[in-house]
């Protein structure tokens, strides 16, 4: 064997080649198989940065889907709720160009939670049908109310409601809300140089 | 004698302490009408016990805790309950907020008080529900309910307590004049809330610029015999900072997102020492505090012990206020303060002073510049951050690059703002920068909240339509097998019961 290695060199260099593609691409289908991914890693990251009102205003029927139709490449600016600090971080995420919120699929509003005018309800359950995180606690012919803590305010439990006695009313109010706001960028826009203005008069 | 450490940084900005005649308490009566806010502290508002039409008396519990995090409210003094609603407060944002309005009856009539005066015999745990049940929250600013830090937890052993008379924001004299006029009720104070803590040290400390106070302070540990320390440091803003504190005084620092407790140390504001003597001694809630009200714009300055929900408006016509135009009223001191916007707003429990400078002590800020790197900032800084960095970051809204350079760590001292040869309002860039972090740090908890929820919800939909799915097989299959064996098909005897039932109508008509 080795004696007719070293006869034919340009045999044993094409043996040896096949022998170590053969061996590395065996251990590379194991791998494949051994260290399988579940699932789509990039569309979990998405998600994760996705406001989780899982209103549909992005035209999926929840976040989960959405931000499986963003790995496969669709746009980052078809959510409403999380807005622009979304866009963003999505950006960020899939170092690509951030844009501006599509109006189509609606614009950045405060954030809201749902509110039943109790003495309206009529005990119907359909909203709690509807509601996509069971923040609605009631049962048949008794009245509904909304968990103010667990709701979303993504407003899918309005249309259903045959009485319409549900409000969306601001989440984040009063003096506990409350932070510190940016101080207006109050610089004069500097035009010229210094030693430019001249530059300006004469011209 | 101590050891003194140096803190990074710092500035000396014009004192201007004298201007309220420290040392000496005046009377301004009482108001006709007091309004005291549900949350004069830091966490959740308290709950009111009272309605409106209720007479109350002084010491009397208006509005309970509101979980661990939260004071109780007391009144403090007779009075009727006159409306329980929201009302301007003295907050930054000018908001409004719950407040319990009592029309004061002039009586001043008290509920009777049970003090123990026999504190040494008492459990340190009963004694910490008292003092949280007394209402006292931390009294130097911050408001933080002072029973939540006696109760440090079995985790961390207190060794040190220290009581932090440094007071060093400019015109503030609340301190001063409180540890002058009740040095022997701050030495108690100081021995019980070491008896709370089961610290084995006292340690007071003092600016150089309170002689006065040193002095009566070291007379009264002399006279009451305790072993207490009582040590003073040169003047510097802002050694006050609990953390600034805390290394001067010991040369060590308090970890990065910590608190004093990770090293074995409490820091108290001096009122509430007294305040905490008051409760249990005495068995008196919080009720009063001392105010310094101060600045030009006041032809009396003075210190005066105050009924908590006092209307600011009323405390500057009793000290003499000419209001000029343009005429700002500052609650706190002249760096960490804020402007009020409604003099009907009341003082609170972290009330230390109230200031009306005239347009020429404190003019109004001028236009910030762009800044130009100039580095004062970084060298004034006393938590050794970079705040030109900080600044750049927080308009850029970059919060991991805030958080990368320990925006958490600023005190919001204002050090950096006061150096600033560009007038740049830098402490608001912060705070507003810290507000917008915790704010998505909400929402990210309530995302990850909603999204559980909602595939626990999809995955419990989907398990009942596969169980309907598997009873209606379960069912079909069950007819099948009976049809099989030769006994009659369920499906083709129902509908040759309809066809039956139907043709017998049809008879009928």
């Amino acid at each position: 064997m080795v004696q007719w290695l070293t006869n034919e060199p340009l045999l044993a260099a094409l043996a040896a080649l096949l022998l170590l593609g053969s061996g590395f691409g065996a251990l590379l289908g194991y791998a494949a198989i051994r260290f399988k991914v579940e699932g789509n890693p990039i569309s979990e990251q998405i998600n994760a940065l996705l406001p989780q009102t899982q209103c549909g205003q992005c035209g999926y029927p929840g976040c989960r889907p959405y931000s499986e139709a963003i790995a496969e490449g669709d746009a980052i600016n078809k959510c409403p709720p999380g807005g622009e600090e979304t866009i963003q971080a999505l950006a960020d995420l899939l170092d690509v160009e951030p844009q501006p919120l599509d109006a189509e699929h609606g614009v950045e509003k405060e954030p809201v939670v749902a509110w039943i005018r109790e003495a309206e309800c009529i005990g119907c359950t359909k909203c709690i049908q509807a509601c996509p995180v069971d923040a609605i606690l009631g049962a048949a012919k008794v009245m509904h109310t909304v968990i103010a803590d667990e709701c979303t305010g993504c407003d899918l439990c309005l249309e259903p409601c045959p009485v319409d006695c549900i409000d969306l009313i601001p989440r984040k109010q009063g003096i506990g809300y409350w932070h510190w706001p940016l101080p207006a960028d109050r610089f004069r826009p500097i035009e010229v140089i210094a030693t430019d203005a001249a530059a300006r008069t004469a011209a | 004698m101590r050891v003194l450490h140096d803190i990074h940084g710092g500035i000396h900005p014009p004192e201007r302490k004298g201007l309220s005649q420290p040392g000496k308490l005046a009377s301004l009566g009482l108001p006709p009408r007091l309004v005291i806010p549900l949350r004069q502290h830091l966490g959740a508002p308290a709950v009111p016990v009272v309605a409106p039409g209720d007479t109350v008396l002084g010491g009397q519990l208006l509005a309970e805790a509101n979980g661990v995090m939260s004071v109780p409210v007391h009144a403090p003094t007779s009075g009727t309950v006159r409306a329980i609603e929201s009302r301007p407060i003295a907050h930054a944002s000018g908001l409004e907020d719950i407040c319990i309005e009592i029309e004061t009856d002039g009586l001043d009539q008290w509920v009777a008080l049970t003090g123990t005066p026999q504190w040494q015999e008492c459990e340190p745990a009963a004694l910490a529900e008292r003092v949280r049940d007394a209402g006292i929250a931390g009294m130097g600013g911050a408001g933080f309910p002072t029973a939540v830090k006696l109760t440090p937890g079995p985790k961390r052993p207190i060794e040190l307590l220290l009581i932090n008379g440094t007071e060093c924001e400019p015109y503030i004299t609340a301190d001063d004049t409180l540890m002058q006029c009740f040095a022997d009720q701050l030495i108690e104070g100081a021995a019980i809330l070491a008896h709370i803590l089961g610290a084995g040290a006292i340690l007071i400390g003092i600016e150089d610029n309170k002689p006065e106070a040193i002095a009566r302070v070291q007379a009264a540990v002399t006279k009451a015999g305790a072993s207490i320390e009582v040590a003073s440091f040169p003047t510097k803003y802002p050694s006050g900072g609990e953390k600034q504190v805390i290394e001067i005084l010991t040369g060590q620092q308090v970890p990065s997102g910590g608190i004093p407790a990770d090293i074995g140390i409490v820091c108290l504001n001096p009122g509430t020492a007294v305040a905490v003597r008051e409760a249990i001694v005495d068995g008196k809630p919080l009720t009063h505090r001392i105010v310094t009200l101060t600045g030009e714009a006041l032809s009396q300055p003075c210190n005066t012990l105050a009924c908590l929900g006092t209307p600011i408006g009323y405390l500057l016509q009793s000290t003499g206020w000419t209001s000029e135009a343009q005429q700002r009223v500052i609650h706190g001191g002249p760096m960490m303060g804020f402007a009020v916007s409604n003099l009907a707003a009341p003082i609170t429990k972290i009330t230390n002073c109230l200031l009306a400078p005239t347009e020429a002590e404190l003019p109004l800020p001028e236009e910030p510049r762009p800044c130009i790197r100039c580095g004062h900032c970084a060298e004034a800084c006393p938590a050794s951050l970079l705040p030109q960095q900080l600044y750049w970051y927080a308009r850029a809204k970059d919060q991991e690059q805030l958080a990368e350079h320990r925006l958490f760590d600023c005190i919001e001292c204002g050090a950096c703002a006061y150096v600033c040869p560009s007038q740049i309002p830098l402490v608001q860039y912060y705070r507003a920068a810290k507000g917008q972090i915790r704010d998505s740090e909400q929402e990210r908890a309530r995302s990850d909240n909603s999204r559980a929820r909602f595939e626990a919800r999809e995955k419990r939909v989907a398990e009942e339509a596969a169980a309907r799915e598997e009873k209606r097989a379960a069912r079909k299959a069950a007819a099948q097998q009976q049809a099989d064996n030769g006994g009659v098909d369920p499906v083709q005897a129902a509908i040759a019961r309809a066809k039956a039932k139907k043709a017998q109508q049809d008879a009928q008509q």
